[in-house]
């Protein structure tokens, strides 16, 4: 098994759909995909993201607020998913309720030293 | 990651986040004053949308309630702080609210699980205010109380979410321009309003059982509304009453059948040919506990009678065993205090049980509202059976067809087809 990284971007409900009981729904099908891949043995384990936070820069060692981006490029949420292969964390990764609301997945393998 | 931080499929209960949304909506408007009540209802948003966003990563907080409630109150006292909303706000508490010392104790009280039930119960009141319409009641009721967004009260009422959004607008503006607060009524006028309080928790009740046409699962869910919404009003002192446990029981006994309602193609099934065992015993006990808790005091109010009929229905054996007898004395009290054109409808139905099609039609013809009753498919439908049973088939085809053409529900035209058809054996 090797180590995947998928970063979140956008996937927000439309406003008009935001009624607590199609949220709660749709948080629903989060807990169902996950389960489905634990079940699996492709354990997974992530944290959301606050919408704001700080950027260190350089030598210089600049500090600014940041990062300020549109909301649906900025990462939400990170999971680490545990795959075969590439191929197989793709193919996880298309059952993820996030692209339902035209959010994107990054999918990013975990390169370990010694490789 | 620790065991207790992986993913449950089942720690959040069904609908939690639309029961908290209508409790904490009731908390913030009762915090903010009822003219207020569009900024209460953004920040339960933007809670529930928060959770959504935290939780999704699989990370279910141990208390799923006391995290929505931290985070509404912190959005709150932002909000007082940031927006100096306590110039708006014209209620007892509004000077605790001012000050740095008292604004976050007076919130965080505010949350606790009394205060949560009584501004609830404020919350009906208010929704129920006379101002209002009926059906404005039971919009507001659903938007504020139950967590409906204006989408699935349009479905439940089978109307446009326009339709919805309008009634919701013309109402915040009577709560507005009337001054209308959130307080439970108190001394003589107590016993009108919760008259009114009822009617609508009634009338909610009979959208969910009675609608042919609104998805299962919104009936169902404007069925258990109803009886959660009777069930605050039995816990509180003021509030309970006889008439209240007769609605409890009433809506108790009604429940019990509904497995047995709709085949699973979802089919009406007519009470005569309903699987008597699929009827849920638990409830039938339920609903006769909150029958004998109603039959203290003196008044016999119309959800008395309406639950001893149903007790009748839910007590007897088979079809063939029920006491038509009793229960058409049961339709006469009704009559004498609720003439609606429907009760006196449903008394022709058992009249034909107890003495005959002839009386039956008697009964019919003594409705003097015949503009009104003439637009129910169910007295055509009626008229079609009485005169099926007198051997006037020719006649009996005619009032099915007027039938077919009243109603609305596809299903309820298949239910009288099937009548039709059975016309010609």
């Amino acid at each position: 098994m090797e180590k995947f990284l998928y970063l979140f971007r956008g996937g927000d409900m439309p406003e008009s759909k935001r009624s607590p009981e199609a949220m709660q729904a749709h948080m629903q099908e989060w807990m169902t995909w996950m389960g489905g891949l634990m079940a699996k043995g492709n354990n997974v384990e992530g944290e959301p993201l606050h919408s704001t936070g700080m950027q260190v820069n350089g030598s210089g060692k600049m500090v600014i607020d940041g990062p300020f981006m549109e909301g649906k490029e900025m990462v939400g949420g990170y999971l680490l998913v545990d795959a075969k292969d590439m191929a197989e964390a793709v193919e996880i990764s298309k059952g993820c309720p996030i692209l339902e609301f035209d959010g994107k997945i990054e999918i990013r393998a975990i390169s370990r030293t010694g490789m | 990651m620790s065991s207790s931080e992986s993913p449950d499929l089942n720690l959040i209960v069904d609908h939690l986040f639309r029961h908290e949304a209508g409790k904490m909506v009731a908390v913030l408007t009762r915090l903010f004053g009822f003219p207020n009540i569009e900024q209460a209802e953004d920040i339960v948003q933007e809670t529930i949308l928060k959770a959504l966003e935290t939780w999704k990563f699989g990370k279910i907080p141990e208390n799923p309630q006391a995290w929505l409630y931290t985070a509404a109150k912190n959005k709150a006292i932002d909000v007082i702080r940031r927006k100096k909303l306590h110039y708006k706000i014209e209620h007892e508490r509004a000077a605790l609210l001012k000050s740095e010392y008292t604004l976050v104790p007076s919130v965080n009280e505010m949350f606790n699980d009394n205060e949560i039930k009584d501004s609830q119960l404020r919350m009906m009141f208010a929704c129920c205010h006379p101002e209002f319409s009926e059906e404005s009641q039971l919009t507001l009721i659903l938007k504020t109380l139950c967590g409906f967004s204006t989408a699935e009260i349009a479905k439940a009422f089978i109307t446009g979410e326009e339709t919805i959004s309008k009634r919701l607008y013309r109402t915040k503006e009577t709560i507005r321009k009337n001054k209308i607060e959130l307080v439970i009524p108190t001394g003589a006028d107590i016993g009108k309003r919760s008259d009114v309080v009822l009617n609508a928790i009634y009338l909610l009740f009979n959208e969910g059982y009675n609608s042919a046409q609104a998805a299962q699962l919104i009936r169902e869910d404007l069925i258990a509304e109803s009886f959660l919404l009777a069930n605050l009003l039995s816990e509180n002192p003021t509030t309970k009453s006889p008439k209240v446990y007769a609605l409890m029981a009433l809506i108790c006994f009604h429940s019990s059948r509904s497995e047995s309602r709709l085949t699973p193609e979802g089919e009406i099934i007519l009470l005569a040919e309903q699987d008597r065992s699929k009827w849920n015993q638990s409830l039938i006990q339920l609903g006769n506990s909150y029958l004998n808790l109603s039959a203290i005091g003196s008044e016999i109010s119309s959800y008395h009678l309406e639950a001893a009929i149903a007790f009748e229905h839910c007590s007897a054996r088979d079809f063939s065993q029920t006491n038509w007898t009793q229960i058409l004395r049961y339709y006469e009290s009704l009559c004498a205090i609720h003439p609606s054109v429907i009760t006196r409808l449903n008394k022709a139905i058992v009249t034909m049980q107890v003495l005959g099609a002839e009386a039956a039609r008697q009964e019919l013809q003594e409705i003097a509202d015949k503009k009104k009753i003439e637009s129910y498919y169910l007295y055509y439908s009626l008229l079609g059976e009485i005169a099926s049973k007198l051997n006037e088939i020719p006649e009996a085809r005619i009032y099915y067809e007027k039938a077919i053409e009243l109603t609305l529900s596809e299903k309820e035209r298949r239910i009288i087809r099937h009548k039709i058809g059975s016309l010609r054996k």
